[in-house]
């Protein structure tokens, strides 16, 4: 939002000392970007003011002479030049006082028992602005809470009416079911009835919330307070966006993630499959120890000879959910010839096609913040909701730079959020989706194209055409909706920043070569005056898609893996942190591992791979680790390691024994692989730190240090070291202050909350100091590939199929977390109305898809918006061949009491989605 | 290629089936009145409550879907206006101001004696369904407090009135129209 306005600064006068601001800003933004103390609760850095709580009145003089004043809101006063102003003035802290005494009429002294204790926005403001004596003594009113589903937690009695969950909610994430209801003392925040709130974003309330109303439900039911808590920076792995996460573990449980800012990526918000998608970590299953194939544990040390004793003549397959060290470590252990990457046929394509768009000087693949800029987007065959959410929330917010232009035509400053709202009404930058059926950005979309895949692969060749006549036409009969397809041409022309999205999610190479003519179309129509590139992001699956893709000879696919091994032309495999069933069609699969004289699998967790596996070893968690990771902008990140495992579990680089430490692997992955060569830019300069020290994972007032253990033994165990990075398991050490190197969980004198991340950024919204950006690891070349020819129709008809993704079940690691458990819905198959009554089919029932080489049974998903020639495959967590069922199926209704119907007992009741069809 | 209007794709049943040939007439009147079916939604609930006398959550939902508008939003701008009913009231409405003027005028007598007359306080109904006591912060007639509304009636100076005899014009009224 700042970065649209103007930067220049100007001097105003606070309490009579002269500070530089930017013009243009509002006074309470500039006074915390100063590091000033002054409380708000409706503000937010990220959704601008309303001016509606009058919590961060200030008094405003017209001049030098003027010692009377005005007092004024701080978040509604634009800055002038010269401007003079006191926040310490008696006048406005009386002020301050009143307002914060009224907002605290009802609310429950309830602090002890309340999650956000500790951390709450609204005790640091109440402190600060000395309201320390309640003296209304009359009847409080209180609230009937809701069943908000099992991410967050509803106390209204805590509720101060600042408005920011709503305008979170429903504005900025565009949610529908949560809204202020009622008036005056009695305003309700909730739905219109209980049931679990619908938005991906439900669980950025807990943050948003000055105070308890909403918290987080799966922390409630294992609490600790947040200075109890062990943290570390750390990155979501949920999917290939990369937001910086911050976790907390006690008890040597991972409890909770909350968001850690990243001025480029994530910002302030996570979606709810990061927030709430890592309980798989402590899950009774995890594995804990090698084991063979009997069953039988083995010791750590022979377990990893046995490893290095059949790496000779392994083949070994990588993994995208695993650091770049790991996959590195194995590719050196069995040798790079040997090495092969982890993805499915239809996502290896993908990635071939996006790592060469990476490469292209003509494009730009843009970061969330950049996404957010654009103001006209084209969004390919992406179900971006469900494949990198965050960046659909960034999608969302683009579609209001319309209201921005319009804002600036009126010289209303973009922080005045109902302002820029009212005079936008419903005009939007335009948003066009190329996709299958109807999605959850349908709301801010101008239009949805809506077709096979196949159908919107010839669409967007068309539209490319359309767009620069160098790009390949479209012969026959491509141009369905000529008409549309100009206009999409037009918008897209004309836009200031345009942006194409596509991604691997669609598992159709052609839809991405499709938006690499598209933006290369834009590009040419550009001409020599302004080669700027063009915005083509391009989103990868999994946190490590990108680095896995990198790490890999282009060669090296999974299928030619499995090729080598079923023809016997290596003897051993070494499958790392990849269920392979869940890449491959299951009969080639079994072939290969059928073939194989010993098989070893690294993981976290039991899966069909380990299952077949002589030897399984049992590797560290995401937060168990540090490992690097590259996101679909070619973004390399640190995520440090947050806490132990005292099980036999460690990196997989560990196991491979070919590095001692971490920076070794990491040095060796930066050194013999050419796209890596800035993977150590990631890695933090501590030098400076006094005596060589290191920095705390635990706050200042961790308590129980010498107590926790003491039900095992009295004697407080010594210190756990961390040789491998400059984070100590203890509270020892430089805490993070505004200067420190690094930064997991923001603490400020008297700013408690996360809204202490104020004290950290050089300006609101700016870059942290310790943001540790990353390093942007891919180099574009000098000359821009050209246009790719339209794809031929290979004449086969049937029923196309493609992947439907689901937040909540798609991802693999994150589906055995038992919160993420409750939202998910059974596999299904999503077809449109005419193909469900043609093959005699209703909503529910189960239905047998058969492929090329595989049949399985699923629920079927009638939606209404969908084109009759396609079906579109969740496969949830169950047993599916989706691999195996190739590119065309054919459906019939499966008997309702085979043991395969009968087992998808979750139904669908858990999807949301608009077009469904209805029952009866 | 199709293109699929989004307002179409949630189309349900649940409404067409639900408000009245009447309803929907006044509600398409409405509609032509504004440019965003969003300001429609206050204009709706007071049409399905003139009909129905209340706002059920039957109406509610069938309102929202008729609309297109979001549920959650629309019970929002239900429950901010204290003159949408969302539980059932009796068949007369009494309106009875308890803010300043009339409370000086003595207001808080003249509750006790409608308490007398219809055994009912603030939010209840009569067990015949005939009245219903609601309070309201003020209705403009100061100068003759303390006053009240029965149904579309201003009746004034409550502190010399007689209330049975107001409130047996209404149950007349019921008796006269055959109700």
């Amino acid at each position: 939002m700042t970065t649209m306005t103007e930067k220049t600064k100007v001097e105003i006068i606070i309490d009579d000392v002269a500070h530089q601001v930017n013009a243009g800003g509002n006074l309470l933004q500039e006074c915390l970007s100063l590091g000033l103390d002054l409380p708000y609760f409706c503000w937010h850095p990220c959704m601008g003011s309303v001016g509606a709580c009058r919590q961060c009145a200030v008094k405003q003089y017209r001049n030098e002479d003027d010692r009377d004043g005005l007092l004024t809101m701080a978040c509604m006063t634009p800055v002038q030049p010269g401007a003079r102003i006191s926040i310490a003035d008696p006048q406005a802290v009386d002020f301050r006082a009143g307002v914060i005494e009224s907002l605290m009429i009802s609310h429950p002294h309830d602090c002890p028992v309340c999650e956000e204790g500790g951390e709450c926005h609204l005790q640091d403001m109440t402190l600060m602005s000395g309201h320390n004596y309640r003296r209304y003594d009359k009847k409080k009113v209180t609230h009937r809470n809701q069943y908000l589903g099992p991410f967050i937690n509803h106390e209204m009695n805590r509720c101060i009416t600042c408005y920011r969950c709503v305008r979170f909610y429903s504005e900025y994430a565009g949610g529908v079911d949560l809204a202020a209801q009622a008036a005056h003392h009695h305003t309700y925040f909730g739905r219109h009835e209980e049931g679990a709130l619908e938005s991906e974003f439900s669980g950025n309330l807990v943050e948003v919330c000055p105070t308890g109303v909403f918290t987080d439900k799966v922390f409630s039911e294992r609490y600790s307070r947040k200075w109890d808590l062990q943290t570390a920076p750390s990155i979501c792995t949920g999917c290939g966006v990369g937001c910086n996460t911050a976790p907390g573990e006690r008890y040597g449980e991972l409890r909770r993630i909350v968001n850690r800012y990243h001025s480029e990526l994530n910002g302030y918000f996570l979606c709810d499959r990061g927030r709430f998608g890592t309980g798989y970590v402590n899950h009774a299953e995890r594995l804990q120890q090698p084991q063979d194939a009997e069953g039988k544990t083995l010791d750590a040390e022979t377990a990893a000879a046995r490893l290095r004793e059949i790496a000779g003549k392994a083949i070994a397959i990588g993994s995208p959910r695993a650091g770049n060290e790991a996959n590195h470590a194995l590719r050196r252990l069995v040798g790079e010839t040997n090495f092969h990457g982890g993805f499915s046929a239809a996502e290896q394509a993908c990635m071939d096609e996006i790592a060469a768009l990476a490469r292209d000087p003509a494009f730009h693949n843009p970061s969330v913040r950049e996404i957010e800029q654009a103001d006209a987007v084209l969004v390919l065959g992406e179900d971006v909701t469900n494949t990198a959410p965050r960046i659909a929330l960034a999608l969302r917010q683009s579609v209001r730079n319309r209201a921005y232009e319009l804002a600036d035509s009126a010289k209303i400053p973009h922080w005045q959020d109902a302002a820029v709202r009212e005079i936008a009404q419903r005009e939007r930058s335009p948003l066009y989706l190329f996709v299958n059926g109807a999605t959850r950005l349908d709301d801010v979309a101008e239009a949805n194209i809506i077709d096979t895949p196949s159908g919107l692969a010839r669409e967007a060749f068309a539209l490319a055409h359309r767009i620069h006549a160098d790009a390949p036409p479209v012969g026959g009969d491509g141009e369905g909706n000529a008409e549309q397809l100009a206009r999409i041409a037009e918008q897209l022309s004309a836009a200031k920043r345009p942006l194409i999205v596509a991604g691997a999610g669609s598992g159709q190479v052609e839809l991405i070569r499709a938006a690499g003519n598209i933006a290369r179309a834009l590009h040419k129509r550009r001409g020599n005056g302004g080669q700027k590139p063009v915005d083509l992001c391009l989103l990868t699956g999994e946190v490590n898609s990108m680095g896995l893709h990198l790490l890999t000879r282009p060669e090296n696919s999974l299928a030619a893996a499995l090729d080598k091994l079923a023809n016997g032309e290596a003897e051993n495999l070494i499958v790392l942190e990849n269920d392979l069933y869940r890449r491959a069609p299951h009969a080639r699969v079994d072939a290969a591992l059928n073939a194989v004289k010993t098989t070893v699998a690294l993981d976290l967790l039991p899966n069909r791979t380990t299952a077949r596996a002589d030897l399984v070893l049992p590797v560290a968690a995401f937060s168990e680790q540090q490992a690097t990771y590259v996101n679909y902008e070619g973004r390399a990140q640190l995520a440090w390691q947050v806490h132990r495992n005292h099980s036999a579990a460690r990196p997989a680089w560990q196991w491979t024994g070919e590095f001692a430490h971490f920076r070794e692997a990491l040095n060796d992955c930066a050194a013999s692989a050419p796209a890596m060569a800035r993977l150590a830019e990631v890695l933090p300069d501590t030098s400076h730190l006094p005596g060589g020290g290191k920095l705390p994972r635990q706050p200042e007032r961790y308590s129980g240090r010498t107590a926790m253990k003491a039900n095992l033994n009295v004697h407080e165990p010594k210190q756990a070291q961390d040789p491998d990075s400059a984070l100590a398991f203890s509270m020892e050490g430089v805490p993070a202050r505004r200067d420190a190197t690094l930064l997991a969980s923001p603490w400020a004198p008297q700013w408690n909350s996360n809204q202490s991340i104020s004290k950290f950024q050089d300006e609101i919204n700016g870059p942290l100091r310790q943001g540790h950006g990353g390093a942007l690891l891919l180099k574009r070349g000098a000359g821009g590939a050209g246009f790719h020819p339209v794809a031929e129709t290979d004449g086969t008809t049937g029923i196309e199929l493609a992947p439907a993704w689901q937040i909540f079940g798609s991802e693999e690691l994150s589906a055995r977390s038992e919160a993420i458990r409750r939202r998910m819905t059974d596999a299904y198959v999503a077809i449109s109305p005419e193909l469900a009554a043609g093959h005699g089919l209703s909503h529910g029932a189960a239905v047998n898809v058969r492929g090329e080489n595989a049949s399985v049974t699923v629920l079927a998903c009638v939606r209404g918006s969908m084109p009759a020639g396609v079906a579109t495959l969740h496969a949830s967590d169950r047993d599916i061949d989706f691999h195996g069922l190739g590119a065309r199926v054919s459906l019939a209704p499966a008997a309702g009491d085979t043991p395969a119907a009968q087992a998808l007992d979750r139904g669908l009741g858990e999807l949301i989605v608009s077009d469904l069809a209805r029952e009866g | 290629m199709n293109t699929v209007d989004n307002q179409l794709i949630a189309s349900t049943t649940v409404a067409a089936d639900y408000l009245r040939e009447a309803e929907i007439a006044e509600i398409e009147h409405e509609r032509t009145l504004y440019p965003d079916a969003r300001a429609v939604g206050l204009e709706a609930l007071k049409i399905v409550q003139k009909h129905r006398g209340w706002v059920s959550d039957e109406s509610l939902q069938a309102v929202a879907e008729y609309l297109q508008l979001p549920i959650a939003e629309l019970e929002g701008v239900a429950t901010f206006f204290n003159l949408i009913y969302r539980r059932p009231v009796g068949k007369n409405v009494i309106l009875y101001c308890n803010s300043v003027s009339c409370w000086i005028m003595g207001c808080e007598q003249v509750k006790d004696k409608i308490a007398g007359e219809l055994g009912i306080g603030f939010g209840e109904t009569t067990t015949d369904g005939d009245f219903t006591l609601i309070p309201v912060p003020c209705l403009g007639d100061c100068d003759r407090a303390p006053v009240m509304m029965v149904g579309p009636d201003q009746h004034r100076n409550l502190d010399r009135a007689d209330l049975g005899a107001i409130f047996a014009q209404y149950r007349e009224g019921r008796e006269q129209d055959g109700r």
